[in-house]
């Protein structure tokens, strides 16, 4: 599989390395955000590539790199169904629901 | 085009007005993806140009100060290339494919780097004209239509606050100090100021693309307006130094507010773009220098990565 990657040593181009995609969290306790994408031999160099690019500014305290093609995306021709925000189903909110009177801090 | 065609490049307009954002997945007119791509990677080959005319003054900084500011700021440049590079992937172009088409000349990138930086007041002057100009558009483009580019436009705006500020402070620096340091900055002001004025590209009625490029909001303000804005912007600032701009007709027009500025040569902007400028040759052939330099370490990194990935497999068996 490496092979057909990186073809021989004398053919080797930049786009045969894999495209990884970046995620970075900027401070500990909020979530890893997608912030670009990068070619990397290998995860290590994708990790310090990311490094050298995603966070040459401010902070950063973890990252993440994947390799592209192991994202499953969703098609946005369905999203209307896939998505469904199940509107319809009013009892999904609190709002349906009779509270008796005098009650608090339900 | 097909009914099928025409129907969604109606939908795909409805979504442009309503101000939503286009996402790579999304269906998109092959002429929106097309125009991106030349745009996107026009300005991405501009950032890694770029580094050409400000890396000939680092190791001639007058300063240690001076000398890592512009080692920052130039390594900003290479990373601002590689965001426009990895946005301009998601439209289905190759990163090898961009790379080619800078180094065999199909491609473009912006006409300013194409002229030298003769001293040091050169490397002011930039920061201030010509990081100033690409400020002033790209903060236009943080609200380009395209979601990746857009992204990539707001990482580089906020990083690029800095390269503005540490130009001018180097003109002001030269303008209050010796007569002959205001004679070399003086100069090299006369030599950038009408072809950063030309950054902004042809006026909206001669520029094939602004219309189109507009009404997909890419860009939401026309060459000349934005050429306006970075006028009225930076001729106050050329007053507080003590610096003159090089046109004898620029005044202010007291009715619009906005300062008037004599004909651009668009003739010399012409040239320019056609391979004749000052560093055209230089500049590819040092592009080309640099990848074929680069062909060891590229090719080192993949033969480690297969080889580790051997070793991997031997100890999985």
């Amino acid at each position: 599989m490496a092979d057909q990657k990186t073809g021989r040593a004398g053919e080797v181009k930049d786009s045969e390395w894999p495209l990884w995609e970046v995620f970075v969290q900027e401070v500990g306790g909020e979530p890893h955000q997608h912030a670009g994408s990068l070619h990397a031999p290998d995860a290590e160099m994708a990790l310090q590539n990311a490094r050298d690019v995603y966070s040459r500014r401010g902070k950063v305290s973890s990252m993440w790199v994947v390799p592209s093609e192991k994202i499953t995306a969703s098609s946005p021709e369905e999203n209307g169904s896939f998505f469904d925000p199940s509107n319809d189903k009013v009892y999904r909110h609190p709002q349906f629901y009779k509270v008796p009177r005098g009650v608090k801090n339900l | 085009m097909t009914q099928d065609d025409a129907h969604r490049e109606r939908a795909f307009q409805a979504r442009i007005d309503a101000d939503e954002t286009i996402e790579p997945k999304d269906w998109m007119p092959e002429r929106y993806r097309k125009q991106l791509i030349r745009m996107m990677s026009q300005h991405g080959h501009s950032e890694i140009v770029g580094m050409l005319p400000e890396g000939n003054w680092i190791t001639r900084a007058p300063t240690l100060r001076r000398k890592m500011v512009l080692l920052a700021k130039v390594q900003d440049e290479a990373g601002h290339g590689l965001y426009l590079y990895s946005a301009a992937e998601t439209l289905g172009i190759d990163r090898f494919e961009l790379v080619q088409q800078l180094l065999d000349g199909t491609a473009k990138y912006s006409n300013i780097f194409n002229y030298p930086t003769l001293t040091w007041a050169d490397i002011g002057v930039i920061g201030w004209f010509v990081d100033g100009a690409a400020i002033v558009n790209q903060t236009m483009l943080a609200h380009a239509s395209y979601g990746p580019y857009a992204r990539a436009m707001v990482r580089i705006c906020k990083e690029e606050n800095f390269h503005k500020k540490q130009g001018l402070e180097i003109v002001a620096t030269m303008a209050g100090g010796t007569a002959e340091q205001r004679d070399m900055v003086q100069d090299a002001v006369n030599r950038w100021w009408w072809p950063s004025l030309m950054m902004f590209g042809p006026s909206d009625k001669d520029s094939p693309n602004s219309q189109e490029l507009l009404r997909w909001r890419v860009k939401r303000k026309g060459n000349d307006e934005l050429r306006q804005r970075f006028v009225d912007l930076t001729v106050p600032q050329a007053k507080a130094v003590n610096l003159t701009l090089p046109d004898p007709e620029l005044r202010f027009n007291q009715e619009s507010e906005h300062w008037e500025i004599g004909a651009i040569n668009w003739e010399e902007f012409n040239q320019v773009i056609r391979g004749n400028g000052p560093c055209n040759r230089e500049r590819l052939a040092a592009r080309r220098r640099a990848f074929e330099d680069g062909r060891w370490v590229r090719e080192a990194a993949a033969a480690y990565a297969a080889k580790r990935d051997t070793c991997n497999e031997f100890q999985a068996a």
